[in-house]
C-alpha cells in the first residue's frame, strides 16, 4: 500500500515537471517565432520595457558594480602583495569583473529587480483575466506583451554588463590606486596586456544568455500561473510564483554560468 | 429563407481535475438574438462561453462557429473568428496600468490601421454611448464597479463586433447600475445589432432582455426556450429553478391551470 502510494507519487510529481519542462519549451519556441513574426512591434512597446528592464536597473548596477570592483581590488590587492605583484591588480580585477562577476551579478541583480516585476505583472494579468482578453480581442499575448520584454532584456542585459563592469573598473582604480597608493599607470597598462577579446566575448555571451534565461523563466511562470501545482490564484499564487521565478532563475544562471564557461575557455 | 444558428455547441464535454463539469452540453445561437444561460453557481455557464471563445477546449464534441469548429481550426482562422467577437467579462478584464481611454483604443491601435485621430473618434464615441466622455483620463482603479464594466463594454463594441458575450455583466452591481447596465445594453443593441450571448443570475430581471433563455444544471442545457416558455415549462430541472429564483406564483399558476 505504501510503496503504492509513493510510486504514484513520484509518478504524478514526474509527469508534472515533465509537463512544465514541455510548457516552457513550447513558451519560449512561440515568443522567439513571434518576435520575428510581421507584424513588427510598435518602437513605444520595446522601448517602454527597455526603460522598466534596463534603465530603472542602472542605479542598482552602478552601485552593486562599484561596490564588486572596489572588494575585488581589497581582495586582490592583499592577496597580491604576498607575491609582490601588486602591478596586476588592474587586470585581476577586470578580468574577473569582464569574464565572471559582471555577468552573473548583473544577471542576479536584474532578476530581483526587473524578473520579479515581470513574472508578478504577468501573474496578475492572467489572473485578472487580462491576457483572456487580449486573446478573445485577437490579439496575440505572446506578440503583444511577452515578446517585448524578451527583446527588451536580450538588449538590456549586455548594456548593463558593460556599465557594471566599467564602474567595476573604477571602483576597483579607486581602492588600487586612491586608497593603497598603486601607480595608475601600472593598473591601466595590465589591463590593457591581458584583457583579450576572448574575455570581452565570453562576458557578452554570457549577459546574453543570463538575459534570456531571466525574462523566459520569470515570463514562463507568470504566463501559466494558472497551471501550477499548488494553485496560482489570489495575491498569494503570484507571490508564490514570484518568489519561484526569482530562484528558479537565479539558480539556472549560476549552472548556466558553469556550462558557459566550460564551453567558451 | 431560414438560417443556420451562428453558434452550435453539440455534445460538449469538459472535465476539470475530477469534477466532470459540461457533461453533453447541445446549443444553438442564432445571429442578431440575445440568449441568456442561467443556472446555480458552478454549473459551468461561464465554461460554455470559454469553449465558445476557444479559450478552454472540451474534452469531446464540437464549438462551431459560423460553421467552423474552433478547436479543429488554424490559429489564424481562430483569430478571424475571434475578430467578430467582443467580451464583457465578468470583473471586466481591464488593463489596469492603462487609462480608460487607451483600454478602449488597444483594439483599435492593435487590429487596425487607422490613424491616432481616426481612433479617437470612435473612442470617444463609444465613450459617450457608454455616458463615459469625462473619465477618459482615469484610471480602472479610479472607476466604480459599474464603470468599469461600461468601458469594459465600450472596450468590447470598439471593433463593431458581430457576437457579444456578457459574463455576469451585473454581478456586484446594486440595482440602479444594474438597470444602468441593461439600458446601455438595449442601446447598443438596438443601434449595433450584435448577436448577444449573457450568463447571468439576475433573474427575473434578465428575461426581458432575452430572446431565448437556457437553463444550465446538471452539467447539460436542460432547454432553450422564449422567457414565457421558460417559465411555465414543464421540464423537472427548469420548474425547479424558476420557483427557486421567482417564488411560486409560477407555480400556482400552472397547478390551476
Amino acid at each position: 500500500m505504501f510503496l503504492l502510494r509513493f510510486s504514484e507519487t513520484l509518478g504524478s510529481h514526474f509527469l508534472y515537471y515533465v509537463n512544465q519542462a514541455g510548457r516552457m519549451g513550447i513558451f519560449l519556441f512561440l515568443v522567439i517565432f513571434n518576435m520575428f513574426k510581421f507584424p513588427y512591434y510598435k518602437i513605444s512597446n520595446i522601448t517602454k520595457q527597455i526603460y522598466s528592464i534596463g534603465a530603472l536597473s542602472i542605479f542598482v548596477i552602478i552601485f552593486t558594480g562599484a561596490f564588486t570592483g572596489m572588494v575585488l581590488a581589497l581582495q586582490g590587492y592583499t592577496t597580491l602583495r604576498k607575491f609582490s605583484s601588486e602591478g596586476l591588480l588592474g587586470s585581476a580585477v577586470a578580468l574577473g569583473l569582464i569574464r565572471e562577476l559582471g555577468p552573473v551579478l548583473t544577471a542576479l541583480m536584474v532578476t530581483g529587480r526587473a524578473g520579479s516585476a515581470i513574472c508578478a505583472e504577468i501573474g496578475i494579468m492572467r489572473n485578472s483575466e487580462q491576457i483572456d482578453a487580449l486573446e478573445c480581442m485577437a490579439i496575440d499575448p505572446y506578440k503583444y506583451i511577452i515578446a517585448p520584454k524578451f527583446i527588451a532584456a536580450i538588449i538590456s542585459m549586455p548594456l548593463l554588463n558593460a556599465i557594471f563592469n566599467v564602474v567595476g573598473i573604477f571602483g576597483g582604480y579607486a581602492i588600487g590606486v586612491g586608497l593603497m597608493g598603486l601607480n595608475k599607470g601600472a593598473y591601466f597598462y595590465s589591463m590593457y596586456k591581458d584583457v583579450e577579446f576572448n574575455d570581452i566575448y565570453m562576458g557578452l555571451v554570457k549577459s546574453l544568455c543570463f538575459g534570456l534565461i531571466m525574462v523566459w523563466i520569470c515570463s514562463a511562470k507568470g504566463y501559466f500561473l494558472h497551471l501550477e501545482r499548488n494553485g496560482g490564484f489570489g495575491a498569494e499564487g503570484v507571490s508564490r510564483v514570484t518568489t519561484s521565478a526569482v530562484v528558479l532563475s537565479s539558480v539556472s544562471i549560476l549552472v548556466f554560468d558553469y556550462f558557459i564557461t566550460s564551453l567558451l575557455l | 429563407m431560414n438560417k443556420g444558428p451562428t453558434i452550435q455547441l453539440i455534445d460538449v464535454n469538459k472535465t476539470f481535475g475530477t469534477q466532470h463539469v459540461l457533461k453533453g452540453v447541445n446549443l444553438s445561437i442564432y445571429e442578431g438574438k440575445t440568449i441568456v444561460i442561467v443556472g446555480e453557481s458552478g454549473q459551468g455557464k461561464s465554461s460554455i462561453i470559454k469553449h465558445i471563445l476557444g479559450l478552454v477546449k472540451p474534452d469531446s464534441g464540437k464549438v462551431l462557429v459560423y460553421g467552423k469548429d474552433v478547436n479543429r481550426i488554424s490559429k489564424k482562422e481562430l483569430k478571424d473568428i475571434r475578430s467578430n467577437f467582443g467580451v464583457l467579462f465578468q470583473n471586466a478584464a481591464l488593463f489596469d496600468s492603462m487609462t480608460v481611454f487607451d483600454n478602449v483604443a488597444l483594439p483599435l491601435r492593435e487590429r487596425t490601421s487607422k490613424s491616432e485621430q481616426e481612433i479617437s473618434a470612435i473612442v470617444n464615441e463609444k465613450l459617450e454611448m457608454m455616458d463615459l466622455h469625462e473619465s477618459n483620463e482615469k484610471f480602472p482603479a479610479q472607476l466604480s464597479g459599474g464603470m468599469r464594466k461600461r468601458v469594459g463594454l465600450a472596450r468590447a463594441l470598439a471593433l463593431n463586433p458581430k457576437i457579444v458575450f456578457f459574463d455576469e455583466p451585473t454581478t456586484g452591481l446594486d440595482v440602479a447600475k444594474s438597470n444602468e447596465i441593461y439600458r446601455v445594453f438595449f442601446r447598443t443593441q438596438s443601434k449595433l445589432g450584435y448577436t448577444a450571448v449573457i450568463v447571468s443570475h439576475d433573474v427575473p430581471k434578465i428575461f426581458k432582455l432575452a430572446d431565448y433563455v437556457a437553463l444550465m444544471s446538471q452539467g447539460v442545457i436542460q432547454d432553450s426556450l422564449s422567457p414565457e416558455d421558460f417559465q411555465t415549462s414543464d421540464n423537472p430541472a427548469i420548474r425547479d429553478f424558476v420557483e427557486k429564483t421567482m417564488g411560486r406564483i409560477y407555480e400556482s399558476g400552472q397547478v390551476e391551470g
